[in-house]
């Protein structure tokens, strides 16, 4: 025991470099949001904005982007991506849960097979699939993909949320003569409660931050998500940096707060599937 | 009770639906596609079909070979960083109660950032002029001069690969931690009591005991880092000249700036039969050690 201070010293300033680390880039991120367009480019680099410069706020919505709508669009895609999720793979997660069935192991081959797919693999179909009928620059042309990369994520955790629900009270309900989807809805889904929340952070964090798929399918400008939208916005003669940060900032303090105070259920839901097997 | 029976079918009908619809049977249609010469630029043309001249082409074709090179040297490289420093980062958690939930939390913001804001940054911050990156390397002399980060192959690899470790590199710690906090805590005291050292403790008796979860966790991030796309679009666009371009992206280029699909789903092919092989080797390599 005779390291144990040295040790402890050691360790503290490991762990402190680590936060630095992983902490560093996002508020490095906040602090160039907030320097004006001629500090932006000073060398070296001023560690803090000489005066708080907010105009690149408003220029994420007035420079000729029309952020806002990128906004309500990511929105409106993740929003419904997770819904739909939620629905149908609380739906699969209960049988499997619950009950063996013939198939249960191709089933569950599916699921795993789709979350190793490569999305590389299928544009050109979608593509042109989308094309003829229709589907590029809608919501649904997201939408659709969105939930088959997260349905596997949504069931495995769906899954092991619902295992531990006691099964003594569907018995109970079923016996007092519920139907079993009237036992799913009333009793199951309002026990997984926590589960849902857990699982629709997720989703909504995936769907919110994907990339491919929004930048072929959705090529109209009104329709265009935020993260495809923070690499369009036009510079003079220099990439307009400080106003791409002040996007990039408006676009993550969400999800980083979400993060923060959520931080044990999300933990756990990242982990749910990959422990237990 | 025959009701009863098709209930599950019932149940996971939508799911099985929109994954076969969205997923399976589209693969299917890429490799139909991969047979075919069809170009939007020439939409007159329509699809002719030309057996495997694309697989052909592709063998051939030294810009897809060398974005194949690439991917798997992407690959190896991160993925091997990100066992090391999540390892770190997990054994730190694991044993540092008071720490825990800063080290969670904050370990928590880069896996939350989309992936192309977080290019975007580390992009600016490797800034050949106004960069942090060489403002730190110079001050700290490391470097006597500002550094082409992104500009020169073997820098913007680095550039690429740090950030991509940066980004990814939580998740693999999340789930090693997972995996560590499963150990029941005497297995060490009683490893301690016979006088193993610490290192000797993690290679005989932690590593063993994580091994399914960390395959399972090497298995995804392999998967994921193998399709790289975002990181590498947003940085370097697959530069200078290809050298950084990886397979995704030159399939990307392929469909939708040369507008050739029949070839880019050719690509694409190359890509899905790589994942597949991976997948193979890890299975085969779980069900084997694990047992």
């Amino acid at each position: 025991m005779r390291s144990s201070k040295k040790s402890k010293i050691g360790f503290g300033i490991f762990v402190t470099v680590t936060v630095l680390i992983m902490i560093f880039p996002f508020v490095w991120q906040a602090v160039t949001s907030l320097k004006s367009p001629g500090e932006i480019f000073r060398v070296p680099p001023s560690i803090f904005p000489d005066k708080l410069y907010t105009q690149n706020y408003k220029d994420v919505f007035t420079a000729g982007v029309p952020f806002h709508w990128y906004l309500r669009n990511s929105v409106i895609v993740a929003g419904l991506t997770t819904l739909i999720c939620l629905i149908v793979g609380s739906f699969a997660s209960y049988v499997l849960a619950r009950f063996k069935f013939r198939g249960q192991a191709l089933f569950l081959g599916l699921l795993l097979a789709v979350a190793m797919f490569p999305q590389v693999a299928i544009i050109s179909p979608l593509f042109l699939f989308f094309r003829d009928i229709g589907l590029l620059n809608t919501y649904p042309g997201l939408i659709l993909p969105y939930t088959t990369f997260a349905l596997p994520l949504t069931i495995w955790i769906l899954t092991s949320f619902f295992r531990e629900l006691p099964v003594d009270l569907e018995d109970a309900a079923l016996i007092d003569g519920c139907s079993p989807f009237q036992s799913f809805y009333r009793i199951i889904v309002p026990l997984a409660a926590p589960g849902m929340v857990t699982t629709a952070i997720l989703v909504f964090i995936f769907a919110w931050n994907e990339f491919l798929f929004a930048l072929i399918f959705n090529t109209a400008n009104h329709m265009r998500t935020v993260t495809v939208g923070i690499t369009m916005f036009p510079g003079l003669h220099e990439v307009p940096w400080g106003t791409i940060f002040a996007a990039s900032t408006i676009i993550t303090l969400p999800l980083v707060l979400m993060v923060l105070v959520l931080q044990k259920r999300i933990v756990q839901g990242l982990t749910a599937g990959s422990v237990k097997g | 009770m025959k009701s009863r029976s098709y209930l599950p079918y019932y149940f996971i009908a939508p799911a099985a639906i929109i994954i076969f619809g969205i997923a399976l049977y589209p693969i299917l249609h890429t490799f139909y596609i991969s047979l075919h010469q069809i170009n939007l630029k020439f939409p007159d043309l329509g699809m002719s079909f030309i057996w495997f001249e694309n697989y052909i082409r592709l063998f051939r074709d030294v810009r897809a070979m060398s974005a194949l090179l690439n991917t798997i040297f992407f690959t190896v490289s991160t993925v091997a960083l990100e066992l090391i420093f999540g390892m770190i980062i997990a054994l730190l958690m694991d044993r540092a109660l008071r720490f825990r939930g800063i080290l969670r939390a904050t370990v928590l913001i880069p896996w939350a950032m989309p992936t192309v804001v977080a290019a975007m940054l580390w992009r600016w911050m490797y800034n050949d002029q106004s960069g942090i990156i060489n403002a730190i390397l110079v001050a700290t002399g490391v470097t006597t001069e500002y550094l082409q980060f992104l500009a020169e192959p073997a820098l913007a690899w680095v550039a690429v690969i740090v950030t991509e470790v940066w980004k990814t590199t939580p998740f693999m710690a999340l789930l090693l931690l997972a995996g560590l906090q499963v150990i029941p805590r005497e297995v060490y005291e009683a490893s301690a009591i016979d006088g193993a050292s610490k290192i000797r403790t993690f290679f005989t008796i932690t590593l063993p005991l994580i091994k399914p979860v960390l395959l399972v966790a090497l298995l995804f991030r392999t998967l994921d880092a193998f399709r790289v796309f975002d990181v590498i679009f947003v940085m370097t666009g697959g530069g200078p000249g290809n050298s950084t371009e990886s397979l995704s992206l030159y399939t990307y280029k392929t469909m939708f700036g040369a507008l050739d699909f029949g070839y880019g789903s050719a690509l694409s092919i190359l890509t899905f039969v790589c994942v597949i092989l991976i997948s193979v080797l890890y299975i085969k390599f779980i069900g084997t050690k694990t047992r």
